[in-house]
């Protein structure tokens, strides 16, 4: 689909344009409805970003560039990332973050065979005190260990096999 | 209202948290402070706000009722914009008041607005907090319902909307520049001052604007209800109130804790929290989350007020009051990598010294870390640093300098060890 013409997001989108004085400053709302809709930010949503906002294409693509929530590369199902910022570290979230790539077999930014789950470690995610803890697309996880994450990953590995055989 | 433990985790002195509208006014004085306020002029509310003495909670402290006096009141158009960016390493309090008194924060925002005159509140929130961001929407409908927003507010002839907005992603858009150019739909880079948010030309827009943190606020409905005089026999003489301090790192309870200013560093870190893991002791303190100057933990420390004026006699800020603990396990080389990783990603590469100077003191802590470094290298990183401060366009430069020439200042037994591979084992690593 897209995003233009898209029923989904009408109302969405005509709220976000309702909040500003200015078209320009609905460019951060709509590039994740963009997101949303290709499950990166591609050329496509920039374009049609650029086209509702009425700006210039290259000036949505630095926006996009600029802030890291916006993904300019295809993701897992599950974008895991992992505070390993200074609080979280000196609770052991370092060793948790390497754990969890050895146990998923990625590398760093990577995703696994399954197009799954994606693992990179962020910055400070204000949950300190939840140490060890990670963002799952929008939703924070926290108070993890190994144990739990490898319960939880199994649970959607089980999860997508069942709709493979359905 | 005045003998509750709590001026902003309200939800605390009741047990749950004060999430529905209904709620806040049954349990926790409702919209009382701003009911009270449009009743005023409003040059009063923005004096008692002065009188109290409240000062900014986003990190420098500010006083928020004389920002507020700053903005011209004869012009058309004028904004609030409440930052709930909360991206310093180690703070977490802006969440918590957002999640479980939410209302609070609105009416503190909607009472800002109505003494400077403003006709629209922006809640600028992290893009990580998008379930904050989400619920305080429908909070925001609540109010709207009650007629506490929109058109002739209360019969008062204000009119004001609240709208949230999320970032993506950017630590740089705490800075309050940056968070409007962000609002915009620019680049979140700072801008050059003067001109200064509260003035024409430079805040949303180009119109006055006052740009305060969720803390801040959330503290003026108690203002409103209980009058300056009340607020300031709380704290210090020049930290009048409460302060949420978030406490992480190696401690038996992190978490946030509203205290009264006048609260020492022992009675939170020990008797409150706990002290350091069993069989640990307290090594250092970064009072500041990784901005501010690390302090040993000392007992002259230890036995310190948490107010402004206490913690620059320690040669140190409260700041954003985001205590990192670390206790004797730890090399303090090792944290200020980790503090100047974070600045080197988070440096919006507009100015050179901050762009380049972080960058090096990477890559030369990168050595000293894989034990590849001399003596000359902690020298010429302190170096770097010390040409860094006060340059740069925004005070990132300054937050990323001090990590590095405090920790070395203190602790520079740590770096040598770790220069010279005596010591390669590291926490977390
Ligand atoms: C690099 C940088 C990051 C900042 N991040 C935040 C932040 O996340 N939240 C915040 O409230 N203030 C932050 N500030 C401070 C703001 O620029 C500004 O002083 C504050 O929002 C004013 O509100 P206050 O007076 O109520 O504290 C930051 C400042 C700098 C230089
Ligand atoms: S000091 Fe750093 S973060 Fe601030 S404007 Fe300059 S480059 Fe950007
Ligand atoms: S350091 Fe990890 S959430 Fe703050």
């Amino acid at each position: 689909m897209a995003v233009i013409g898209n029923k989904k997001y009408s109302k969405q989108i005509e709220h976000h344009f309702s909040k500003y004085p200015d078209k320009r400053s609905a460019v951060m709302p709509l590039l994740y409805i963009a997101q949303e809709e290709y499950g990166w930010v591609n050329d496509d949503g920039i374009q049609e970003v650029a086209e509702l906002c009425e700006l210039d294409p290259t000036h949505v693509k630095s926006i996009a560039g600029f802030y890291t929530m916006y993904s300019e590369k295809s993701k897992g199902k599950y974008w895991l990332q992992v505070c390993t910022d200074l609080s979280c570290a000196l609770r052991g979230a370092d060793e948790f973050h390497k754990d969890l790539k050895a146990y998923l077999e990625v590398e760093e930014g990577g995703t696994t065979d399954d197009d799954l789950f994606t693992v990179e470690h962020v910055m400070c995610l204000a949950a300190c005190d939840n140490a060890p803890m990670l963002q799952c697309n929008f939703h924070y996880m926290e108070n993890l260990d190994m144990e739990k994450m490898k319960a939880w990953v199994e649970e959607k590995r089980a999860e997508l096999q069942k709709e493979l055989d359905a | 209202m005045a003998d509750s433990k709590h001026i902003v985790l309200r939800h605390l002195d009741i047990g749950k948290p004060i999430i529905k509208l209904k709620d806040y006014e049954k349990r926790a004085g409702g919209y009382d402070g701003f009911k009270k306020a449009v009743k005023m002029e409003k040059s009063a509310v923005i004096d008692e706000v002065k009188a109290s003495g409240l000062r900014g909670r986003g990190g420098a402290g500010f006083p928020a009722g004389v920002k507020w006096s700053f903005i011209p009141q004869n012009e058309p158009i004028k904004y609030v914009t409440v930052n709930a960016d909360e991206s310093e390493t180690g703070t977490f309090k802006d969440r918590l008041i957002m999640e479980q008194n939410p209302h609070q924060l609105i009416e503190g925002a909607l009472t800002c607005a109505y003494a400077i005159g403003a006709k629209a509140v922006y809640i600028y929130l992290r893009g990580e907090f998008w379930d904050v961001a989400h619920m305080l929407d429908e909070r925001i409908e609540e109010a709207r319902k009650a007629g506490y927003i929109g058109e002739n507010i209360l019969g008062s002839g204000f009119s004001c909307e609240v709208y949230t907005h999320l970032g993506a992603g950017a630590y740089i858009c705490g800075e309050e520049s940056a968070l409007l150019n962000s609002l915009e739909g620019k680049l979140g880079q700072p801008r050059v001052r003067p001109p200064f948010p509260a003035q024409k030309g430079g805040g949303l827009y180009g119109e006055a604007t006052v740009v305060n943190n969720v803390e801040t606020l959330a503290n003026v409905p108690w203002i409103m209800v209980n009058g300056a005089d009340e607020y300031k026999k709380i704290g210090t003489e020049q930290s009048a109130g409460t302060k949420l301090y978030c406490v992480s790192g190696n401690i038996q309870k992190p978490g946030v804790y509203e205290l009264p200013f006048d609260t020492t560093f022992r009675e939170l870190l020990e008797t409150v929290c706990g002290g350091p893991p069993e069989g640990r002791s307290f090594k250092a303190l970064l009072p500041s989350g990784g901005s501010g100057p690390i302090v040993p933990l000392t007992d002259e420390v230890l036995d310190t007020r948490m107010s402004y004026e206490d913690c620059a006699a320690i040669d140190t800020i409260i700041g954003s009051a985001s205590l990192i603990v670390m206790d004797d396990s730890v090399n303090i080389a090792w944290v200020a990598s980790k503090v100047i990783k974070f600045f080197a990603h988070e440096s919006c590469g507009k100015c050179t010294p901050c762009r380049e100077g972080t960058y090096w003191l990477d890559k030369v802590l990168d050595r000293i870390m894989a034990g590849q470094a001399t003596a000359k290298d902690i020298e010429r990183i302190d170096d770097v640093a010390k040409n860094m401060a006060g340059i740069t366009l925004c005070a990132l430069g300054d937050f990323a300098a001090n990590p590095i020439i405090h920790t070395i200042k203190h602790f520079k037994e740590d770096f040598l060890a770790m220069a010279e591979g005596k010591e390669l084992a590291q926490a977390g690593d």
